[in-house]
């Protein structure tokens, strides 16, 4: 038995997912006979930490502060061992931005994009380059804010007019926004873990709400299937795609890549998330379900890439 | 959104997002000695009631019903467990899947995930200075009338509207209650503000127009007294009165017997209307102090409504903005409202949002407006830069508005507060 703290909620837009993860990770590791200490990150965090004294941190935490490294680094500091990827891989996954530049350096394919900062708009006039920008991309053109793990702020842009004011939700929600080619096609995720792919869960929205982002992750307005229902070389293809971008990007532990299924087979990388939900209904669980993994053996494998 | 109002409740944040009366200056001797007069009957408080509530406090219910000059029969009261439980009573009664309720838009968010719950087909008829638009109303029952369909009832809040803060004119309370008789539908009333007005006379409520046939009126002591409580009341024709009684047996039994002994105790010493009087002095002065601060915060594009009375304010922004993403920002500023689309079943209301000044000080509505006018003025601005347009509404005209005339009042005086640090 080990003492272990479940880090979960804070206060990214992800909390309340994040409450949900927690509370299922707590349930698992008790079940699997560990002393479990959940904890919802605040102020007080580094002396709640410091008074348990844990033998791992199991990080349930979704979106700021969880997957951009910084509580990877906090945990470095006090020397606990904790789930998941490190400091450096962290912070290059939860900027879309610096991930895909990484997927463009080593070849992987990733829908072309622009990113600037607020400050290039404000102070650099970048908005006279937007002509420029949706003539390379063409319409219609996704817009993201570069650190966000949910859906939130995400916009599509079906034409020229909707440009601006999705690029005004978007830096709502991050300094940095990207601009990317819409890739129709099929929403797959293959979650990693060990090093290995899981079976593929494939999205498929219900009804006309195709193009709206956040009923796309919305339970009840999205059916998952999963394995999903692809011929074996494409299956092969995606997982290879998904352990090649867990890699290059230095993912440890377990990752969740979704990718899009585009025309001609052809697939392309969107982004990775190194904290993937670990609701009964997230993906990353249904993975493992599908492939023979149980829930608790699934937090237990975690538990013991910590380090 | 639910993911994002859930971060409106830490404790270092502006909420400008509640609904909450201030219970503050209750005081805790008060509250303690009336306490101390309900444990003169402790078993009686501690046991089951009538499901329909205790007859002395019905008694209490036609008291300040009276003192909106609207006489019931304290028979046809029904206690229930807050305000919220004839919302839900009304749809367990009424509603089938797929049936037609009538809302106004915006409504009561609280509102909408109880419509929603019973799967009710939900039309909502917009609003103008004067409340309820009655002729689109009218239009939209004589559509739904060549199909053979009718709503079940139509929920209204016709005094200081949550969220919109407009109040219906006497001539459409008369003609609705006109268009319930003529066609035979129930109204919900519901006027959990009516006794906090500010300013002007009070209106007759649509339950004293209608004499109790087609009205069902719903009141609550949440903003007169304490919404911790969670006691309120449905007045209703018999009939209905039987299917909200019987759905309240299955609900829950009764309604809390130590709320209703509380209640009791405290108007047992006469002195409510004073407290409601201190309560009004307070709110006026909040809603004085956020209509000043959104004059000098808020951008010369944005609007709000200026309300005689409730909690609110309702401010919409130019159409480029998404309250729900403008969220987003403010909570990084610690400073949180209730996006436009909460009001909405059908995605309208992505540019406005409700403000709440009773719940927060001076100070904190002040600060908080202010804060939100500088995350607007920063959007406007990169709208602006992205588009190339420069203020792309000309500054208002200046006039001095009709008082009622508070819907899409244009914004007056000078924009300040940005640009400055």
């Amino acid at each position: 038995m080990s003492v272990i703290a479940v880090l979960k909620g804070g206060r990214s837009l992800e909390r309340q997912i994040s409450l949900k993860s927690g509370a299922s990770v707590e349930d698992a590791l008790e079940r699997l006979g560990h002393e479990v200490h959940g904890i919802d990150v605040g102020a007080n965090l580094v002396d709640k930490l410091r008074t348990l004294g844990p033998d791992a941190a199991f990080i349930a935490l979704h979106g700021r502060d969880g997957e951009d490294g910084t509580i990877q680094e906090l945990l470095e500091v006090l020397g606990i061992p904790y789930t998941g990827s490190r400091v450096s891989s962290c912070i290059r996954c939860a900027d879309k931005v610096l991930a895909k530049h990484q997927m463009l350096d080593a070849g992987i394919p990733t829908p072309d994009f622009v990113a600037f900062n607020e400050t290039a708009f404000k102070e650099l006039g970048a908005g006279g380059a937007l002509d420029d920008i949706e003539l390379r991309l063409g319409f219609p053109v996704v817009v993201k804010p570069s650190d966000q793990g949910s859906a939130m702020g995400i916009k599509f842009a079906a034409d020229k007019s909707a440009v601006p004011s999705a690029l005004v939700a978007a830096f709502s929600y991050s300094q940095k926004v990207l601009l990317e080619r819409y890739v129709p096609g099929r929403d797959l995720a293959v979650s990693v873990l060990d090093g290995v792919a899981l079976p593929i869960v494939e999205a498929l929205p219900q009804g006309d709400d195709f193009y709206d982002f956040e009923a796309r992750y919305q339970i009840g307005r999205t059916d998952f299937v999963c394995p999903a229902r692809l011929p074996e070389e494409l299956t092969q293809r995606a997982q290879a795609l998904a352990v090649e971008v867990h890699e290059l990007l230095g993912c440890h532990g377990v990752s969740r890549v979704d990718l899009m299924l585009g025309a001609d087979d052809e697939l392309t990388v969107l982004e990775l998330n190194t904290v993937p939900g670990m609701t009964a209904t997230s993906l990353l669980p249904q993975a493992a379900e599908a492939a023979s993994i149980g829930f608790d053996e699934l937090v237990s494998r975690i538990l013991a890439s910590a380090s | 959104m639910r993911d994002v109002m859930s971060l409106a409740q830490g404790s270092q944040i502006i909420s400008l997002a509640g609904g909450l009366p201030d219970t503050s200056s209750f005081g805790s001797e008060h509250f303690a000695a009336l306490m101390a007069d309900v444990s003169k009957d402790a078993a009686a408080a501690l046991q089951y009631g009538p499901t329909e509530g205790l007859r002395p406090l019905a008694d209490v219910i036609a008291e300040v019903m009276a003192a909106e000059d609207t006489k019931i029969d304290p028979d046809d009261v029904l206690v229930t467990t807050g305000g919220q439980q004839v919302i839900d009573l009304m749809c367990k009664t009424f509603v089938d899947p797929g049936d037609i309720v009538i809302a106004e838009g915006p409504t009561y968010p609280g509102a909408v995930p109880c419509f929603s719950s019973y799967e009710a087909d939900v039309i909502q008829i917009g609003i103008d200075e004067d409340g309820m638009r009655i002729d689109e109303l009218e239009a939209t029952l004589d559509k739904l009338a060549e199909q053979g369909r009718a709503p079940k009832f139509i929920y209204t809040i016709p005094n200081f509207q949550n969220p919109g803060g407009v109040t219906m004119s006497l001539p459409r309370r008369k003609r609705l209650i006109e268009v319930a008789r003529e066609r035979e539908l129930l109204v919900l009333e519901d006027n959990p503000y009516g006794l906090l007005r500010y300013e002007g006379d009070a209106l007759p409520t649509l339950y004293s127009l209608d004499g109790g046939e087609y009205v069902i009126y719903l009141g609550t002591f949440s903003k007169i007294l304490s919404a911790g409580l969670r006691l309120g009341w449905a007045v209703a024709p018999p009939p209905v009165y039987e299917k909200l009684n019987l759905g309240k047996q299955s609900s829950d039994l009764c309604t809390s017997s130590l709320a209703q002994h509380f209640v009791l105790a405290y108007f047992a010493e006469g002195r409510w209307e004073s407290y409601l009087g201190e309560l009004k002095e307070t709110y006026r002065e909040r809603r004085d102090t956020m209509l000043s601060a959104l004059e000098r915060h808020f951008p010369p594009q944005a609007t709000w409504t200026r309300p005689r009375g409730g909690l609110f304010c309702w401010a919409t922004l130019p159409d480029f903005i998404d309250t729900t993403d403008l969220l987003a920002r403010a909570l990084r500023e610690d400073v949180a409202f209730v996006p436009g689309r909460g009001a909405y079943l059908d995605g309208r209301g992505a540019a406005s949002m409700r403000l709440n000044f009773s719940g927060v000080t001076s100070e904190q509505i002040e600060e908080g407006v202010r804060r939100i006018g500088d995350v607007i003025a920063e959007q406007v601005d990169l709208y602006e830069t992205l588009t190339g347009t420069v203020a792309a509404t000309e500054r208002a005209v200046e006039t001095e508005a009709e008082p009622e005339n508070v819907l899409h009042l244009p914004k007056r005086g000078e924009r300040r507060g940005r640009n400055t640090g």
